[in-house]
């Protein structure tokens, strides 16, 4: 079967230099263990899991070591086996501290005896797959890791028709779940399955941009029969068409209402590594132990897709991939448009590391902010279709009642506006601090 | 000719029924207002800084008048708008300790160094949020003036990178307090002049790591002091403001020099 063309496109958006051929060529390593694993109860959006093993205790790999603390958390796995060498608190991609546990791994590499395989998972029941990706600790591994089980268990009045599986990857530079779709589509498409059935969800559309024609092509290979409505969508390539709100219009044409979610109007969005994540936990009866990250960027001397076990640090994967072979000046955990700057290669893999991008000096630039110029860019590359250039100035005089006024929280923080701003204002940066000061001034009424 | 009269007349005709409407109901529809509030509200010093608790020097001035709010809380003001509030209100009122602000860091540029370089927007929420803040010390001031902006008689500087009060400028409003995203802002006694200038929380390897002049929790000071005037709070050295300490033995033997007479 081949693949259908998207009727549709999401307003804005812009095209940054993809750089995607660093890395887009070479096949999923699998990386060795590394000395040490540093694994983060705040690996998911939520309330941070609660650790449940103390320093001292031997674990096995797909152990509980961190319990989820309510219904919007994830559980945590030990991602090998091996000895807890400390539980304290360390510095997430974000900024802020979370509790770790750290482990030694003893290289035995030894699984528990946990969650049973069941590769008939077509006899279970809806309530079944949702408990076994909940004991997965699966979570969105797209970016925001949002927990899979929450989505996959909407409200009971609200019907499913369309599951989406997200293969956009418009992030520059990231190759991870292009080259998941291009080495596992049938696993993928199993698991897309799985989630199916479990939302009772008839359509699955796999979105691709359409500058991925080798993952257009194995996707839609591999589609099973026994299907139903599923497609492969050739989305157009542009930033950012693998945001939900964006994706959910290109693929569908339906648009999700302003501080509403994508089950308003009867979607669900999950990205293909997710996805894969499912089908193992599924039928192998595998925990969330290990993700695929694209480590790249130019100092790097062999840019690469790593599979590396969570918590294992940037500075080891780097290791694995070469190390670097030309001075670094920025250090990015994901990709260069929505990614997290870090201080240091110290930081831990979580489920939502996506990439792992290295900068050399002569792609980074440290510019002065001016005044904005109203000349409009910003409005025009907006993919919500909000203002940034009135928003930012509401929000530089700390008017948050305005910003709110003007649909401040629906912003998605995705980047167009600063990337366009000839008069390089910290657009995301005013937003976001907006949005956090909206939230708490909400709470208080 | 014709044109002017009627002109004159409409125009004429007209104002003298809206003055006459608004004749009425300034009769009829007039806001009584207690004439001591209006008094009150003159003797405050309209700073509207809010550091009473009301909305600003005339909601705090109704507060009084309507409400019986205790007049002591006008810290700005003073004895001598106490003493005056006294007499207009028949209230009378001990006026509370006065107290300033300060900035529990001493990690100037020179003693905490910085983990990477920002050049974001230039506040300290924003700062903060990014990265866990460019400080290497989590804890420490970050020197973006969020509270020095907050401050509504600019007694709050930056200097060598961090934020300072000048005790003599502060009118104990408390709104620097509030902005703090790190919460580095305590009021304490102006009398008292020995302060822990040090917020970390870390152990002591840590917080040595990331500056030069932070409290390491040794738990010295703690022993020197009389009274437990000096009380650890896990690794941090606070200082316990409601009880006595002159000694500059405290300062001396202080490892981390994070305890300082201001």
């Amino acid at each position: 079967m081949g693949a259908i063309k998207a009727k549709f496109s999401a307003p804005g958006g812009v095209h940054p230099a993809y750089h995607k051929d660093l890395a887009a060529e070479q096949p999923i390593a699998e990386m060795p263990l590394p000395a040490s694993l540093v694994i983060s109860m705040s690996q998911h959006l939520g309330k941070p899991a609660t650790p449940t093993v103390k320093k001292g205790d031997t674990v096995l790999r797909g152990q509980v070591i961190g319990e989820a603390a309510g219904f919007i958390s994830a559980a945590v796995h030990a991602p090998t086996s091996g000895t807890v060498k400390l539980v304290a608190p360390v510095p997430t991609a974000a900024g802020p501290r979370a509790t770790a546990v750290t482990i030694e791994p003893d290289g035995e590499d030894k699984w528990i005896d946990g969650m049973a395989p069941c590769p008939d998972w077509r006899q279970l029941e809806k309530k079944d797959i949702v408990e076994k990706i909940a004991a997965a600790g699966i979570t969105g591994m797209g970016g925001a890791g949002f927990p899979t089980h929450v989505k996959v268990s909407p409200p009971p009045e609200t019907a499913i028709d369309t599951l989406i599986l997200n293969g956009a990857e418009c992030e520059p530079y990231l190759t991870a779940d292009y080259r998941l779709m291009v080495e596992r589509a049938a696993d993928i498409w199993e698991g897309a399955l799985i989630i199916a059935k479990a939302l009772e969800a008839t359509n699955i559309y796999v979105a691709i941009e359409d500058n991925k024609p080798l993952a257009i092509a194995a996707m839609a290979e591999a589609m099973p029969e026994q299907a139903g409505a599923a497609h492969v969508v050739a989305l157009k390539t542009e930033y950012p068409q693998g945001a939900e709100k964006q994706q959910i219009f290109a693929v569908t044409g339906r648009e999700v209402p302003a501080g509403g979610l994508p089950l308003n109007v009867g979607i669900v969005v999950e990205n293909v590594g997710t996805t894969l994540a499912v089908w193992d936990a599924v039928v192998n009866g595998r925990p969330l132990t290990e993700r695929v990250t694209t480590v790249t960027g130019g100092p790097v001397a062999k840019p690469g897709n790593v599979l590396a076990r969570l918590g294992t640090s940037s500075a080891d994967m780097v290791e694995f991939c070469g190390g670097t072979s030309s001075p670094v000046a920025k250090i990015i955990s994901g990709g260069p448009m929505m990614g997290f700057a870090q201080a240091d290669m110290s930081g831990p893999t979580t489920k939502t590391t996506s990439g792992l991008l290295l900068l050399g000096p002569e792609s980074v630039h440290a510019y002065e902010s001016m005044p904005c110029i109203s000349c409009g860019r910003c409005v025009g590359v907006c993919p919500m279709n909000l203002m940034p250039n009135e928003l930012s100035q509401f929000l530089e005089a700390e008017d948050y009642e305005t910003a709110e006024a003007y649909n401040v929280m629906d912003c998605i923080e995705c980047g167009c506006c600063a990337f366009e701003c000839p008069a390089h204002r910290p657009l995301v940066q005013h937003m976001r601090r907006g949005k956090a000061q909206v939230m708490l001034n909400r709470r208080k009424q | 000719m014709t044109m002017v009269i009627q002109t004159v007349l409409t125009i004429g005709g007209a104002g003298l029924v809206c003055g006459g409407a608004l004749a009425l109901a300034a009769r009829f529809l007039a806001v009584k207002e207690d004439p001591r509030v209006a008094e009150v509200d003159g003797i405050l010093p309209g700073a509207n800084c809010g550091g009473c608790g009301y909305a600003g020097c005339a909601a705090y001035a109704e507060a009084i008048v309507l409400e019986d709010a205790p007049i002591n809380l006008c810290a700005p003001g003073g004895a001598e708008i106490l003493s005056k509030l006294a007499g207009a209100t028949g209230q009378t009122a001990q006026m509370a300790e006065h107290k300033v602000a300060i900035v529990l860091c001493g990690g100037d540029v020179e003693n905490a160094p910085r983990k990477f370089d920002y050049n974001g927007v230039a506040d300290c929420q924003a700062a903060h949020t990014t990265g866990g803040g460019d400080k290497a010390c989590p804890y420490g001031c970050l020197g973006y003036a969020s509270c020095s902006r907050a401050c509504p008689v600019g007694a709050i500087e930056i200097v060598d990178g961090i934020a300072k009060v000048h005790p003599d400028l502060c009118i104990s409003c408390g709104a620097c307090v509030r902005t703090c995203p790190r919460a580095l802002i305590k009021m304490v006694p102006y009398a008292r002049k020995i302060h822990v200038m040090c917020s970390s929380r870390d152990k002591g390897p840590a917080v040595k790591k990331a500056c030069k002049v932070g409290c390491i929790g040794c738990t010295i000071c703690a022993k020197l002091a009389e009274d437990e005037a000096i009380k650890m709070q896990g690794f941090l050295a606070v200082v316990d403001y409601d009880k006595e300490l002159d000694n500059d033995a405290v300062i001396e033997k202080c490892p981390g020099k994070c305890i300082v007479r201001i």
